[in-house]
């Protein structure tokens, strides 16, 4: 138990996906402008990263390295997210509708997003068990979502500032995150002490 | 819409600079640019699966049929990038070792799929090759060019050899990234005079593949278009 908190709190604190590990930046520079929208995007984001982690670890563990096919772990695992956002956002269509409407929206541009792909490609180089990979997901969603509700915080008070004029737009965005970036280097170690 | 050779080639490296005009890619941008070398790496990495990308798309373009066109082109790029992985572990286990994750997160870098999208449909494999090599260079330019920044700044250093005695811890880790980045983009805006300032209100709306991921979608049902 202690070493799956120890994972959950490293991935949302300490290894930030977009803030410490880049991934995952174009929903977080691109969507974080609405608050509302942040968090709509994270939670699909979260969805869909336990959704893939659940159907790429199995495929991991017992078709590809029983039969020596590690090799096409990039090619499977992009495939099958792809054709599970797909098959996701047909049955929510269809049966969930309140669900679909919440998150639909955000679930096709999350196909190309690196850090549901990487959080997939990490369990299996990190070694995680199914349970481990499963909560190490959840910690890069929970981690995902943190880092856009803060920002998207930063940027509505970005808004209202006078940035001198070849700075606007982009790359005081991006000089905003990096203070936010900043402050979260501040957690490095703090996991470890946390569950002594 | 026939274009000489030339300007296809240099497209890439200055007036659509995929990174810092286009504002592609940034995940890699950011991550790998710890030391010039591994920058160097990355973009010549990422230029191989750009060129090859490019050429195969345009010479399939007629076989692929248009409504399951996304999917194969990422079959394609993913090949790719699994060929281009296994060189890099066999040859070069450091850089391997260094880009970790990254490598094989090329498949879903927007610059390949975009340019698959964007040109290498429409264009002859030739000029679409040419495309890939120049966007390649623009891209391996420019993380070459923050790569070294970051290593000067951050560990005092150019290829591993030692300069200054001082370093700046900050510019190696993230928040480096985010500052370099954002200092370099101003500085594009203020050399082409605003021309690429155009591109300031950084949204995925305006990205190139916007159309493929269903970004445009969610921004017309925000109200945003």
């Amino acid at each position: 138990m202690k070493e799956l908190m120890i994972i959950l709190f490293s991935a949302i604190l300490v290894n930030n996906y977009p803030l410490s590990k880049f991934l995952g930046i174009c929903p977080f520079l691109g969507v974080s402008k609405k608050l509302d929208s942040a968090v709509g995007m994270s939670a699909a984001v979260i969805f869909v990263m336990l959704m893939a982690t659940a159907a790429t670890w199995p495929i991991y563990d017992m078709l590809l390295e029983p039969n020596g096919l590690a090799y096409l772990q990039t090619i499977v695992f992009i495939l099958v997210i792809a054709a599970l956002v797909q098959l996701v956002e047909t049955i929510l269509k269809k049966y969930v509708p309140a669900l679909y409407k919440a998150l639909g929206v955000y679930l096709p541009l999350i196909t190309t997003n690196c850090a549901v792909l990487g959080v997939t490609v990490l369990n299996i180089t990190e070694n995680y068990n199914f349970v481990e990979s499963m909560v190490n997901s959840l910690g890069a969603g929970l981690g995902f979502m943190l880092a856009m509700v803060l920002f998207a915080g930063v940027r509505t008070r970005l808004e209202n500032i006078d940035a001198p004029k070849y700075f606007q737009g982009l790359p005081i965005t991006l000089l905003a995150a990096s203070l936010v970036s900043a402050s979260f280097i501040g957690f490095s170690g703090v996991v470890d002490g946390l569950f002594m | 819409m026939k274009k000489n050779k030339l300007s296809i080639l240099t497209n890439g490296i200055i007036k659509e600079n995929p990174v810092l005009v286009l504002v592609l890619g940034t995940c890699p941008t950011l991550a790998t640019t710890t030391s010039a070398i591994n920058g160097l790496g990355m973009g010549v990495a990422a230029t191989a699966v750009l060129v090859f990308s490019n050429l195969l798309i345009s010479l399939l373009k007629s076989v692929i049929p248009d409504k399951v066109r996304i999917p194969c082109y990422i079959v394609v790029i993913a090949g790719l990038v699994t060929v281009v992985q296994m060189l890099v572990q066999a040859y070069a286990i450091d850089l391997y070792n260094a880009l970790g994750v990254f490598l094989p997160l090329i498949v879903v870098n927007c610059i390949i799929l975009g340019r698959a999208e964007m040109f290498a449909s429409k264009n002859s494999p030739l000029d679409s090759a040419l495309d890939g090599l120049g966007m390649g260079m623009g891209f391996t330019l420019t993380l070459f060019m923050m790569g070294s920044i970051r290593e000067l700044l951050g560990s005092g250093s150019i290829f591993g050899v030692s300069v200054l005695s001082t370093p700046i811890a900050i510019f190696g880790v993230a928040p480096g990234g985010f500052i370099v980045f954002g200092c370099l983009v101003a500085l594009v805006n203020k050399i082409t005079e605003g021309k690429a300032i155009k591109k300031k209100e950084f949204s995925c709306a305006d990205c190139p593949v916007a159309s493929v991921c269903g970004q445009s979608k969610l921004a017309c049902e925000k109200g945003e278009c």
